[in-house]
Order: structure tokens, then sequence, then C-alpha cells
């Protein structure tokens, strides 16, 4: 089984839309939806679920009123500002490390286990998809990530399909980090604004940075045609294989508002057929022409 | 000085586009700061031609541990949270990506070998002011984790005599886009009318309401379907302070690294109404 994982850097230039339509080409294959605090995997695939289960991220701390002095010894040692000047903890800042607990000289902090999300295995119609929903706002999206991940493993490991399909989420921080472990390729869906590249270029060297080989997806390759030639010239320097161009096309679009990936919104068209290609190229590995 | 930060929950909605756009529109009769808190990805600095003022490192706390001094107790393994260090019989092995610079080891090592070590996780950069503009942001080194501690790096850089700052976000709803946003006397969500958009907008402003900052919406890539947005807006309270149209010719010179207020009728005009309605 090859996992692969799809990311970009910036937001926006199509990781869903592509992993969303690749997956509709499968009838048993394991998607995950590894953006686990915006994630939009399931608006196109629509899963029915069956499993789920409460994330407990991380710790936080609660003063107990009774035994608190207010005599500061919290608020000084606190790396985070979470302890206010009415000794009320704020639990978006509170990262949960102990320290205020442990050197408390009245023992009146303590340790909770944090709700902050919830995973869930589902039904989906090309097969079974593992995604989540981090609460608006959390910390340890990178620990959620990492608990999708190992679910989506243990379900592939059973299927037919040769492929474990994950939708990554943008930056290069934590999350992104937590999806590439134990990735077998990063395919990155870049656009060529310049914003594209540049985070293309950053997200190319993260994977590098963990050793997970990279392919690359060009999106809306003819809004600036100059671009994307520059893009072409820095990936074969780089060895990089690009597994396949698409077009700006409205027809996106409209699959999407009537959420449908464009294979099974208009499967005859030059952009689905395009979709089948990178499929076919992304199992075999074999360079765009 | 007046905080107005532009966030999204969906990526590539139009954020770095809008911020760039309210600084210049607020820029004609104001001294504007903008601190580019996408410190993974930054991307405001390129839109600007000017040239970079002042870099420096931006650096974290890490246990520097002394092997003359350490009796290899455990006890620093004990308190870390985050399993950034593991104590064997003669070695002590940390992994920077796992810590959240807390200072347990520090307080809690009883030999004093854990020292007040400094790591450069990114830099900070800041340009040339500009059209009485005045860019901040950070970029992150590669391979590292948390982006808490440069936002709040580019965040505490006080753009002296500004009348604005406006705050370019990261994408998403989690801790890096809250750390962002808080503090901030009012937020800007940008949208677009798909089924993407609205679900990734409610997220952001769940994230948002928490912090009890009140928010407005813009539509991005507006056109036939944007009732979407609308009906959600009116029915969280919140409204729908601008409209950018689709327009192949904005993304095209977006592409080319410049955000034209003039590729539409009007939006110039707008913009500026907006900015001073906030």
């Amino acid at each position: 089984m090859k996992e692969i994982l799809v990311i970009s850097g910036k937001g926006g230039t199509g990781k869903t839309t592509i992993t969303a339509a690749l997956a509709s080409l499968y009838r048993d294959i394991v998607v995950a939806d590894c953006d686990v605090d915006a994630p939009d995997l399931h608006i196109l695939l629509k899963p029915e679920i069956t499993e789920r289960e409460t994330f407990y991220g991380g710790k936080l701390a609660v003063i107990e009123r009774d035994k608190c002095t207010k005599c500061g010894k919290c608020r000084e040692l606190c790396q985070f500002d979470a302890v206010s000047g009415s000794y009320d903890i704020d639990a978006g800042s509170c990262e949960g490390c102990g320290v205020c607990g442990w050197n408390c000289p009245e023992k009146a902090i303590k340790m909770v286990q944090k709700k902050s999300g919830e995973s869930y295995i589902s039904g989906v119609r090309c097969g079974t998809m593992v995604h989540a929903l981090l609460d608006p706002g959390e910390e340890n999206s990178g620990k959620l990530v990492a608990e999708v991940k190992k679910k989506a493993k243990a379900l592939a490991a059973g299927r037919s399909s040769a492929i474990l399909l994950v939708d990554g989420p943008p930056g290069i921080g934590c999350p992104v980090i937590a999806s590439l472990g134990g990735a077998d390729t990063a395919l990155i869906v870049t656009e060529p604004s310049k914003s594209g590249i540049h985070d293309m270029e950053r997200v190319i060297n993260v994977a590098e940075h963990f050793k997970v080989p990279v392919k690359v997806i060009i999106n809306k390759f003819d809004i600036n045609r100059v671009n994307t030639g520059e893009i072409e010239k820095y990936l074969e320097k780089r060895k990089i294989e690009v597994l396949g161009k698409i077009p700006f096309s409205e027809k996106f679009d409209s699959a999407l508002k009537q959420a449908k990936t464009i294979n099974e919104f208009d499967p005859g068209c030059a952009e689905a057929k395009m979709v089948e290609e990178i499929k076919i190229r992304m199992e075999s590995g074999s360079q765009a022409r | 000085m007046k905080k107005i930060a532009v966030a999204s929950g969906k990526g590539g909605t139009g954020k770095t586009s809008v911020s760039v756009m309210l600084a210049r529109a607020l820029g004609e009769n104001h001294r504007v700061g903008i601190i580019d808190c996408d410190v993974e990805n930054p991307n405001c600095h390129l839109f600007f031609g000017s040239g970079i003022e002042e870099k420096r490192d931006i650096e974290v706390f890490f246990p520097d541990i002394n092997p003359e001094k350490c009796v290899y107790c455990g006890r620093c393994q004990e308190v870390c949270a985050f399993n950034s260090l593991i104590v064997l019989k003669d070695k002590v092995m940390f992994f920077p990506e796992m810590c959240h610079p807390c200072r347990g080891c520090l307080l809690a090592c009883p030999a004093g070998a854990v020292g007040e070590g400094k790591r450069k996780v990114g830099e900070l950069i800041i340009l040339k002011e500009t059209d009485g503009i005045r860019l901040v942001y950070g970029i992150m080194n590669v391979g590292e984790a948390r982006s808490i501690p440069l936002i709040d790096s580019v965040k505490k850089e006080s753009c002296a005599g500004a009348d604005y700052i406006v705050l370019d976000c990261p994408p998403g709803a989690a801790c890096p886009m809250v750390a962002s946003v808080k503090g901030s006397d009012y937020v800007i969500l940008v949208t677009e009318p798909t089924p993407f958009g609205l679900y990734d907008l409610k997220i952001a402003a769940e994230a948002v309401g928490k912090l009890g900052i009140p928010s407005g919406i813009v539509i991005n890539r507006s056109g036939a379907r944007d009732h979407m947005i609308e009906e959600y807006a009116a029915a969280a309270g919140m409204p729908v302070l601008l409209k950018i149209p689709f327009s192949r010719k904005f993304a095209e010179d977006y592409s080319r690294g410049s955000i034209n207020t003039r590729a539409f009728e009007g939006l110039g005009v707008r913009i500026n109404k907006m900015a001073e309605g906030l």
C-alpha cells in the first residue's frame, strides 16, 4: 500500500478538489482528511459516519478557587500568559505544560484532560473515509492529524486498493509535519502565482527535510503561462516530476456548487480526463508529457 | 491605534489581497502598518517592492543541558508534558520540534544543569516604509512545527505612530489563527460563495466569536451564489462589508505579484468606504 499525501503550502490551490476527484475514480479506497481545523473533503464525498471518537488533545490547568491564595506564582511562571489578573485560566492560551500545577505552593491547580475535537470513520461512495474536526480555536491539530492517519493506515492495510489517499492541510507547520509522517509521496498542488510558487518551494523543502519524495500538479496553469514555465524549469532542476497540469476552468466551480467531483459532474470532459491521467501517473510514477 | 485582522478559515480566499488593498486605502489618509502573521507562508511582501529595513532572528528557549552538572536523575523528562526530553543513563536527548518552551525542565532540575538556551526558529523582517505603509513579517524555518512564538514576535513589533494595523492571518481555525487574531479590534473574514467557503467561514466565525471580537464578511469571487453567504451572515448577525466580483484579470495580475484595485469599476471607492466605516 502506498500513502499519497496531497499538500500545497498556500491554501486554496485545489488540494481538496483534486483529492476528491482522484478518490472518486476508485471503488474501495481509504481516503483521509488531515485538514482537521478547516476540513472540506466531506463536502464532496458526503461521508456517512459509522464510528466517532472524542479527541482529547492535551491538558488544561484548572484553579481551585477555595485553595487559591492569589500568591502570583502561577502568573509569574506561565510562559504563555494564560493566567489572568483575576486568576482565571485562558483555555485558548494554556498549552497544558503543567508548570503552574507542580509549582503552586497551595496545590490549588490541577490539570484536566481537554476535549478538543472528534474523529470519524465513515462510509463514502468510493470506499471508506477517516476524518476529524478540531474544535474551533483549539491546539494540538498535529496530534489529531496523527490519530486520523493511524486509523486510516489500519483500515487501508486490509483493502484491495493499492493507494491510501490523504488530503493535507495548508502551511508548513505542525499539522503538515504530522501529515508527512509515514507518507510515501507528497503530491503538491501549486498554482502559477507568485505566492503559489513561493509557498510551493517552502513546502517542497519541508517534505524533503522529512525525506518524503515529492511530485507536483500545476493547477490553473493557464492563469500565468510564464510562471508555469518557471515552475517547470525549477522542478526540472530539482528533479521533481510534474504529474499533470490542469487549466483554470469554471467547470470545477460548477461541480463544487453541486457538491460533486469533476469526474462525477461531467465524466467525459477534458478536465475529468486530465484527472484520470494524473491517477494513472500517480500509480505508476511515469512522467507527464 | 486600531487593529484590524483579516482571517478566513479556508485558504486561498483572498486574505492577502484584502489586507493589501485595505492597507493601501487606509494609507491614503493614515499611517498604516501591515503585520503578516502567516509565518508559515508569508505572502504580503511579494506585493511590495520596498527593500528590507531590518532583519533579526526570532529565537525560543531550549534546555541547554550541561553534561558536567547533569546527574541523569530524569526529573526533567518527568515534568515535560510534551515528551521532548528523554534521559538515558549517561545522555539526555532533546527533541526541539516537540518542545513548547515552558521552562519546566529548567525549574525542575535539582542539579542546576539546565541552562537558558536560545534556538533560532525563524526571522522577523521589516520592509522600508512606502506610501505610508510599513510591513512587518515573520518567516518560520523549514522543519519547525510551532508557529505561535513567531506570530507573537511579529505582533509585538510596534508599528510606532501607526493609526491602523492590518494583520494578515494564517488560514484555518486552529491555534495559529487564534493567536494572530487575538487582541484585534475587528476581524474581517474573507470567504467565497462556495460550499467550502461557507463551511470554513462558519468554523472561523465560531473561533473569532469565542474571543468576543466583532467581525464582518468580505465575499470574494462574488457572483450568482452570494446568497449562500448572505443568508448565513444575516442569521449570524454579521455584516457583509464588501463584495469583490470574480475577475480573471484580477487573478492574472495577482499571479504576477500585483493587486490591482482598478480591475473593477468602483472597487477602490468601496474599499475606502469599508476602511473608514470600520
